[in-house]
């Protein structure tokens, strides 16, 4: 029967037909285009609405970029260079550059400093960023360097910052050897040594204090610019992620009188603005220290900023320790672990990983407060521009580059930081899928 | 039977205290009290002792006493001879006016971006991005700033609008852009006018009843009403109707240019608009990302159920995935509303007299009561939050999926 009908078809294949490439309007560009643009008539419209917006947008946009003028003394000479034509007067950018970084009032011989010490910051963060990729004893440098950044920013002695390191490093000598028979006895031991050495270093201070130091003292108030910025944030960080820690843990503990307190602390902190919290650290705080003390404005916001996002750094971080399984806690209860062991070996490491996306949101977000700062009249980079380069005969006027460009710079810092985040986050992430 | 091991009978020795967990965890509350209250007796006993140096009290008298300045942007009545206390009360309004403002429109700027950031439009999702990541990595300061310069240095003054040789125009007749602020009619409430907003009232209330009866009538037979285009009918008809009727009982007050400036309609000035427009397109962007997340976030596996189940593309979406999305989106949103919230203090900065800019700012610097009106406005800002966020625990636990 199979005989007879292969004998009467007309045609049959004896070999495979060599593949053939898909029609042209399904493959390569065209069909990019036409399944991503004009995929369907809304789509299409959608298209070219999205286009014209585009359009006008870099019509206006770029011929004020491209026809900017960069190097003139004031915006009327400016205007007279453009002669009528739409262009931007960058020349405010490269003439103010310094003070747009470093503040109005910072000794215009010592800009070498804060410079260094930018650049001294990413080499300190490279190892703690790129732990994985980066020789363990980098971490040394990254130890030493906030009281370096410290000195050149500062200036003035430089026994400050090393007596200052050499109570953390005998504090830190002393937790290692102790921590082995417990955590207490770690932290105290390590407290008292650090409070002995700097004791101590308080009085060598007034016998080997040299007459002129190395380094010419900044006063705090002659600090302002994008520097400002970069040291709140850097900063405040650091200090309120140990605090946000020791705050989630505290909320997170089943002692009624501990949880309350750090209860009451963080949601007061979150209830109110920052800028209240900034009223405070202005006109408040005063009130509230031994008569007669001084304390510079920056410490006292310093403070008031670290408070403020430790608090919300410990709201992400209890985020973290409740989305560990108990398990994670049963099994350290059950291996013998204390309460500390069992904090710093299983539970908190495994918290803190998840918590990394919420940290570095709320870092971020610190970062761009800092430019409130600029409302209690101190000159950080939108202080400087709303105050004396707007305020000044020459720029009167130059809007749009100045604050143009503390947006991008701004958004450089913050977009890369995020995009750091999610590649760290890759990173650890450890499932197996 | 007795059990294998006796539990230890030892009588309590001072030790316990620390070794022992049952009694430790009282050492470290009573050390936390001891140090809580050490710092505040600290800080308090500094208070007195600089209060008194400085001839100062704790009082809030001031509150009574008259302000003695102006407020340009008002929502009650004032002048400079009311007091302080009615100031903050003129700065209360105008924060939650200028909060309430901004929620709205970055509610519809965040869902518009964060659906058209899913779009299966390459460029349309591109342009989405783009504004997201702009605006979320710019300090909302910043934008406050740039917005408030466009009102007030780049849009003409009225005079502008003079002459034969004007160099701007309104548009329709009726909008007017200036350095003052935008000028726009305002509606003119006649006689029978509050009828005319009773039948607004009870269209409204008819379009629920409606759809309660469509849905009643699906579940009991079957029969499927068309509910949009009835709703839209409902709403504007008896309204129109009875606009005409009463013989237009609400006029339109249009902006005029007098001598110096625009009078009539409505004024709003420039750092409402600055702050407004500012905090929604700012916090629009973050808005984008939840929704984007709360859309993601319902699986796949979900739309296709529904549609073996033989429901149709836009049921699928108001049935089977908004209400699985808002679940995850309605909480951050609220945490954003808060943050609109504490933002709009930011007004101190463009002079917009909100509760900062009365309380915290000219009252604090005429009176000097630094600790009093600090408190005060802490006071305000902490019990919105809290009642805002205690809203939230209720709205979450209703939520909450019932399981088991």
């Amino acid at each position: 029967m199979a005989h007879a009908k292969a004998q009467t078809a007309a045609f049959v294949r004896k070999a495979m037909l060599n593949e053939q490439a898909p029609p042209a309007a399904e493959r390569g560009f065209v069909h990019w285009i036409r399944s991503n643009l004009f995929d369907g008539v809304g789509n299409s419209l959608l298209t070219i609405l999205s286009l014209l917006v585009v359009y006008y947008l870099l019509m206006a946009f770029l011929p004020w970029l491209l026809n900017g003028i960069w190097d003139a003394p004031s915006i009327r000479a400016c205007r007279e260079l453009l002669e009528g034509a739409s262009g931007g007067c960058f020349a405010v950018l490269t003439e103010r550059w310094n003070q747009l970084l470093f503040g109005f009032k910072y000794p215009s011989s010592e800009y070498w400093r804060p410079t260094l010490a930018f650049v001294l910051l990413l080499v300190a963060v490279a190892p703690i960023m790129f732990a994985m990729y980066m020789p363990r004893w980098l971490l040394l440098f990254s130890a030493i360097y906030p009281f370096l950044a410290f000195w050149l920013i500062w200036g003035g002695t430089i026994l400050i910052p090393v007596m200052t390191f050499l109570g953390f490093v005998a504090g830190y000598v002393l937790y290692r050897s102790m921590v082995t028979r417990s955590f207490a006895a770690g932290l105290f031991s390590a407290v008292t040594a650090a409070a002995v050495v700097w004791w101590s270093g308080g009085i060598l201070m007034d016998v080997l204090a040299p007459e002129k130091p190395l380094l010419e003292a900044v006063s705090s108030r002659d600090i302002g610019g994008f520097m400002l910025n970069m040291m709140l944030g850097t900063v405040c960080v650091s200090l309120s992620l140990p605090l946000g820690i020791a705050l989630a843990l505290g909320r997170q503990s089943n002692m009624p009188i501990v949880k309350w307190i750090c209860v009451v602390f963080i949601e007061f902190i979150r209830g109110v603005p920052l800028i209240t919290l900034l009223f405070v650290a202005n006109v408040v705080l005063a009130y509230f220290l031994p008569p007669g003390t001084t304390f510079d404005l920056i410490l006292r916001v310093i403070i008031m900023i670290t408070m403020f996002s430790a608090a919300y750094i410990a709201e992400v971080i209890r985020g973290g320790l409740a989305a560990l399984p108990s398990g994670q806690y049963e099994a350290a209860d059950s291996l013998g672990l204390d309460y500390p062991q069992a904090m710093r070996l299983i539970i908190l490491p495994q918290a803190l990983k998840i918590s990394i996306p919420g940290i570095v949101n709320v870092a971020v977000g610190l970062f761009k407060d800092t430019t409130l700062v600029s409302v209690i009249s101190m000159f950080d980079m939108v202080g400087m521009i709303r105050g004396p380069i707007l305020a000044s005969t020459e720029w009167n006027g130059v809007y749009w580059e100045l604050f143009g460009f503390a947006a991008i710079l701004f958004f450089v810092v913050c977009y890369g930081i995020s995009q750091y985040s999610q590649w760290l986050e890759r990173q650890l992430n450890t499932d197996y899928r | 039977m007795s059990p294998l091991s006796e539990p230890p009978r030892e009588s309590f020795r001072l030790n316990m205290l620390l070794n022992d967990t049952r009694f430790r965890s009282y050492t470290f509350q009573l050390v936390a009290l001891i140090l809580l209250v050490a710092a505040f007796g600290y800080l308090g006993s500094n208070l007195m002792a600089n209060l008194r140096a400085a001839g100062l009290n704790i009082s809030y008298n001031f509150l009574g006493d008259p302000a003695g300045y102006d407020i340009n942007q008002r929502l009650v009545e004032y002048d400079s001879q009311s007091s302080h206390w009615r100031a903050a009360v003129v700065g209360i309004l105008n924060t939650l006016l200028v909060a309430f403002l901004a929620c709205v429109t970055a509610t519809l700027l965040g869902v518009f971006a964060g659906v058209l950031r899913l779009s299966k439009n390459w460029l349309v999702r591109k342009l989405m991005a783009v504004y997201v990541e702009a605006f979320r990595n710019v300090p909302v300061l910043i934008w406050i700033i740039i917005i408030f310069t466009i009102m007030t240095a780049v849009l003409p003054a009225p005079s502008a609008f003079r002459g034969d040789a004007a160099t701007a125009s309104m548009p329709f007749n009726a909008f007017a852009f200036t350095n003052r602020g935008i000028y726009m009619p305002a509606p003119v409430f006649g006689p029978g006018a509050a009828f005319l907003a009773a039948i607004l009232a009870a269209s409204v209330i008819g379009i629920f009843a409606f759809k309660r009866y469509a849905t009643k009538l699906l579940f009991d037979t079957g029969r499927l009403l068309p509910t949009f285009w009835p709703s839209v009918a409902i709403f504007f008809l008896p309204t129109i109707l009875m606009f005409f009727v009463l013989g237009r009982p609400v006029s339109l007050d249009f902006p005029e240019l007098t001598r110096f400036n625009f009078q009539g309609g409505i004024n709003i000035q420039s750092p409402l608009i600055a702050l407004w427009f500012a905090l929604a397109i700012y916090t629009g962007a973050f808005i984008a990302e939840n929704v984007r997340a709360g859309i993601q976030a319902v699986s796949k596996g979900q739309t296709e159920a529904a549609a073996s189940l033989g429901l149709r593309p836009n049921r699928i979406m108001n049935l089977v995935i908004l209400p699985q999305a808002l679940r995850v989106i309605i909480p951050p949103l609220i945490s954003q509303y808060l943050n609109i919230t504490k933002n709009s203090s930011l007004a101190i900065a463009v002079g917009y007299m909100d509760i900062t800019g009365t309380l915290g700012g000219i009252t604090l610097n005429q009176t000097g009561r630094a600790i009093e009106a600090v408190l005060l406005l802490m006071l305000f800002y902490l019990s919105i939050s809290l009642s805002i966020s205690a809203l939230m625990n209720i709205y979450n636990k209703s939520i909450k999926l019932k399981e088991r």
